[in-house]
């Protein structure tokens, strides 16, 4: 049954796709090899309709990706089949931190992981900052924004709709 | 249980919202969750949502469904966990399904694609943001700039995954912590 086989393929990318969500193109490109479910050209569509709408991006791949397969059926499963291993490894993972909290060997360890990460943040960010930052008025607009986003302490969420708003208005 | 039930009812709300405003992948929802969980609510601080982000890089599964289910569990044990991932993946999932048929005619509107000038712009500036609220918790000491520095110049010259990346680091934190305890 094709939902069993979309859950079980997904289920794997979720395991093994660890990291961003971009992680999980080179899996997509094998499934679509192997099962014929959908061409390897429409991936490029795929990862473009992921960027645009909102929502993580492996999360996005795996509900069109799905959809594509089987449906309705088959985005909803090949996304909680993605979402499973997370569940299960981080429930676990969090249940036992909170029974033996103050793990010395965990903070040493996290101690090099949080620059790394910030690091990973800025990296994301910067590659954002290309897509989004095209000329010299864009840059400012960045700039303005973070100037707002600084002082005027409203939610992220007013400033993405005033981004949305904005760019219909002027770009 | 019932307190659980409660709680989690919340943290749907929350997730609901972030997963709606989440653009740009995973990173992408740490102002929102700046805002909303350390800001708003205080139920973390920023140490303890950058400790999630960084477990959250290390382990299988993508990084935004995995501090959802963290911080999840962190409010109301399995039941969280379960409520905050799915209230994080809904409406993205409700958003693609309902628009899989005419995605196309979407994709091609430039009216969607003005908007997403705008909050692309945005989203550097909230990402930019949140990495100044964050890094006083990360970078302490000139060890910690220089972890930064590199593990920068190999995201971003040397096109390293982060998954490496992060392992890498991790080890070193883990070799270093084992010797320390030797001694």
């Amino acid at each position: 049954m094709i939902y069993a086989v979309l859950f079980w393929e997904f289920f794997k990318i979720g395991l093994l796709a660890v990291g961003g969500g971009l992680v999980t193109v080179p899996f997509l490109y094998e499934l679509a090899e192997t099962y014929h479910w959908f061409a390897p050209e429409e991936l490029a569509d795929m990862i473009a309709v992921s960027e645009s709408t909102p929502g993580p991006l492996g999360v996005n791949m795996a509900t069109y990706a799905g959809f594509k397969t089987a449906g309705i059926g088959g985005g909803l499963l090949a996304t909680f089949g993605l979402i499973m291993p997370s569940l299960l490894i981080i429930i676990l993972l969090a249940r036992y931190l909170q029974k033996h909290p103050h793990n010395q060997w965990l903070e040493d360890i996290l101690i090099f992981i949080r620059p790394a990460v910030l690091a990973l943040i800025c990296s994301a960010g910067w590659l954002i900052a290309r897509a989004a930052v095209t000329d010299y008025v864009h840059a400012a607009a960045a700039l303005l924004c973070l100037l707002l986003i600084h002082f005027v302490k409203k939610s992220p969420i007013f400033y993405i709709i005033l981004g949305a708003v904005g760019g219909l208005f002027l770009a | 249980m019932r307190n659980n039930l409660k709680i989690s009812t919340e943290l749907v709300g929350v997730f609901l919202r972030i997963g709606l405003f989440t653009f740009g992948g995973g990173y992408a929802m740490l102002p929102l969750l700046q805002a909303e969980l350390v800001e708003k609510r205080k139920w973390l601080t920023q140490e303890q949502l950058m400790d999630y982000f960084c477990i959250g890089q290390s382990t299988p599964g993508i990084i935004a469904v995995n501090v959802a289910t963290f911080v999840g569990y962190g409010r109301a044990g399995i039941t969280g966990a379960v409520m905050a991932t799915l209230a994080l993946i809904a409406m993205p999932v409700l958003i693609i399904l309902a628009l899989a048929n005419v995605l196309t005619l979407y994709m091609e509107n430039p009216y969607v694609a003005k908007a997403f000038t705008g909050i692309r712009i945005v989203v550097t500036a909230l990402i930019a943001e949140a990495v100044l609220k964050l890094w006083k918790t990360a970078v302490k000491n000139f060890a910690d700039a220089a972890v930064f520095a590199a593990a920068l110049l190999l995201s971003v010259f040397g096109g390293v995954s982060p998954a490496v990346i992060v392992l890498s680091f991790g080890l070193l934190g883990g070799i270093l912590s084992l010797r320390k305890a030797k001694k």
